[in-house]
């Protein structure tokens, strides 16, 4: 999933500025499983805002509602009937995407109340991960199924570099060593000769280095 | 005799000469005139000089800059090349412009993560990694081929390529197959990590022998002369992929004159790594003390240096 962040609140309160009445939007997909941007923070995070301007003797409303997915058009027109003449702008708790597809649908001002940060998954309640660098080109069939282009501080694909040590990263003690772990995963699998061959460079047309991408589908379009 | 890249480095090594370097640090400024001090002072005393690429990620002057200076004061240099903040593009222009202006070596690294540096907001680059570069610059030299597989029609840049190795990494079994990987991607020569654990420096080099890797690269032992005890110290417990026994900080602590003790100690090992077989040289990175050197050089019995034949 995409898991992101809450910025905090006096830097959204900041972003806001002299609004009085805002539409503040969660959604169902990514940030409701990481906790950061479903309908209860949404809830939590209106309620805060509200009572920050209250304290300083100005009045706010907040009109909530939270969206299955903003990153899905059929669910963001849902929103069209809120969007009145008087909200002042719509404080968007989705990813960046589902901030920008507010911002293409709707002729409001849209101000992220997160911080969008990687692709990742749940370790405990509570702990996030980063897992997945996005390349457009998997090699996690070479690597023992962990991947060092964005576990590794440096992206090597010729690893370890020589800052590994105790199985951590020459980074920060707290950061394991992706090629330790891909190191310890192909020993134990018995395919150790597999970090033997040189890797080639990496091919990172396919990836955000390539331009924006996109991805058609021919066979499931509608026409 | 035909050269690879016909550097003083690679005419001493092939000649089987005990090799030395040195290593100078570029400054945080414009002048070259501390690097012209450094060449001066070494240069009866190195065969080369390795000129450091932004080293810990500081911003300093550009190695192949701080070469030409070298170069005009009549020394060998070794550019240092990292791959932390310029793609394939970059790396290959400053190759060849770097050959243009008459430098001849080049060592090829990963490059200390930006996080350690003055500028830790940076955004890295790391489009291709150490080993990767390694086989850019041999295939730039014989494939005269640019890394997109185009030829270059004439003038190709031939470098003596070096690499890095560090046996106190982990995981420590790794390391002679990852030296090997380096050599197989085009290494000529190896200059390794500054070396305190003699005892794991000499396991490491019987892999590197049993594996005949010594006759595949000439590998340049690294020292550094410590200045402190508290430099030994630091070392030992802040310094990613190094290793320092406790013994040596003891002997630092405990000396009347750490500066002479530090000297001693660095004069032994050179001492104790001539004796070791597959080592071809060392390179001595003292670091912000490079005007110790020709002491150590001396002292070491390695003065007067080679001329090439």
């Amino acid at each position: 999933m995409i898991v992101a962040e809450a910025k905090p609140l006096a830097e959204i309160a900041e972003l806001l500025g002299e609004v009085r009445k805002i539409l503040v939007v969660g959604c169902g997909g990514c940030v409701t499983v990481c906790l950061a941007g479903g309908e209860k923070e949404v809830g939590i995070m209106a309620a805060a805002l509200r009572m920050m301007y209250k304290k300083k003797g100005k009045e706010l409303e907040t009109i909530e509602v939270t969206l299955t997915r903003q990153c899905d058009p059929e669910y963001v027109q849902m929103l069209e009937k809120y969007i009145t003449e008087d909200v002042d702008c719509i404080l968007s708790l989705a990813c960046g995407v589902g901030v920008q597809f507010l911002a293409e649908r709707y002729n409001k001002w849209v101000i992220p109340a997160l911080n969008t940060k990687f692709a990742g998954g749940t370790i405990e309640h509570g702990v996030w991960e980063e897992r997945c660098g996005l390349c457009g080109e998997c090699i996690l069939h070479k690597t023992g199924g962990i991947c060092p282009i964005i576990r590794c501080s440096k992206s090597i694909l010729n690893g370890p570099c020589g800052g590994s040590q105790n199985g951590r990263c020459e980074v920060n003690k707290d950061i394991p060593c992706a090629w330790q772990l891909i190191y310890d995963r192909l020993k134990a699998l018995n395919k150790l000769e597999l970090l033997l061959e040189i890797q080639p460079p990496k091919d990172w047309s396919k990836a955000r280095d390539g331009g924006p991408r996109k991805v058609v589908r021919e066979d499931v379009r509608i026409e | 005799m035909s050269w690879k890249a016909g550097s003083k480095l690679e005419k001493l090594l092939s000649q089987g000469h005990f090799v030395v370097t040195g290593e100078v640090g570029p400054p945080k400024h414009a002048s070259p005139d501390g690097i012209l001090h450094h060449a001066e002072l070494l240069k009866d005393y190195v065969d080369a000089i390795n000129l450091t690429d932004n080293q810990t990620a500081i911003v300093r002057m550009s190695s192949i800059a701080a070469g030409v200076h070298v170069l005009r004061a009549g020394c060998e240099p070794i550019i240092q090349m990292t791959v932390r903040d310029r793609n394939r593009i970059a790396l290959q222009s400053d190759l060849l412009g770097a050959y243009s202006l008459g430098i001849r070596n080049v060592l090829c690294l990963s490059g200390d993560h930006q996080s350690f540096g003055n500028h830790p907001t940076a955004k890295n680059v790391h489009d291709i990694d150490s080993i990767q570069l390694i086989r850019i610059v041999k295939d730039l030299r014989d494939e005269k081929r640019f890394a997109c597989g185009e030829e270059i029609k004439e003038h190709e840049p031939r470098f003596f390529i070096g690499a890095a190795a560090n046996p106190f990494a982990d995981p420590f079994e790794f390391r002679v197959l990852r030296l090997e990987k380096k050599i197989n991607a085009g290494a000529d020569f190896i200059q390794t990590q500054c070396i305190f654990d003699m005892e794991r420096f000499e396991r490491f080099m019987a892999m590197v022998r049993e594996r005949g890797l010594h006759k595949k690269a000439y590998i340049l032992a690294g020292v550094t002369p410590l200045k402190s005890a508290r430099a030994a110290r630091y070392m030992q417990q802040s310094v990613a992929g190094m290793i320092v026994p406790e013994e040596i900080v003891n002997r630092m602590e405990k000396a009347k004159d750490p500066k002479a003790e530090g000297v001693a100690i660095c004069v032994e090992q050179i001492k104790h790594l001539r004796t070791i077989e597959g080592v071809a040289g060392v390179h001595i990175m003292a670091i912000m003390w490079e005007d110790i050197i020709p002491t150590i050089v001396k002292e070491a019995g390695l003065y007067p240096r080679p001329q090439v034949e």
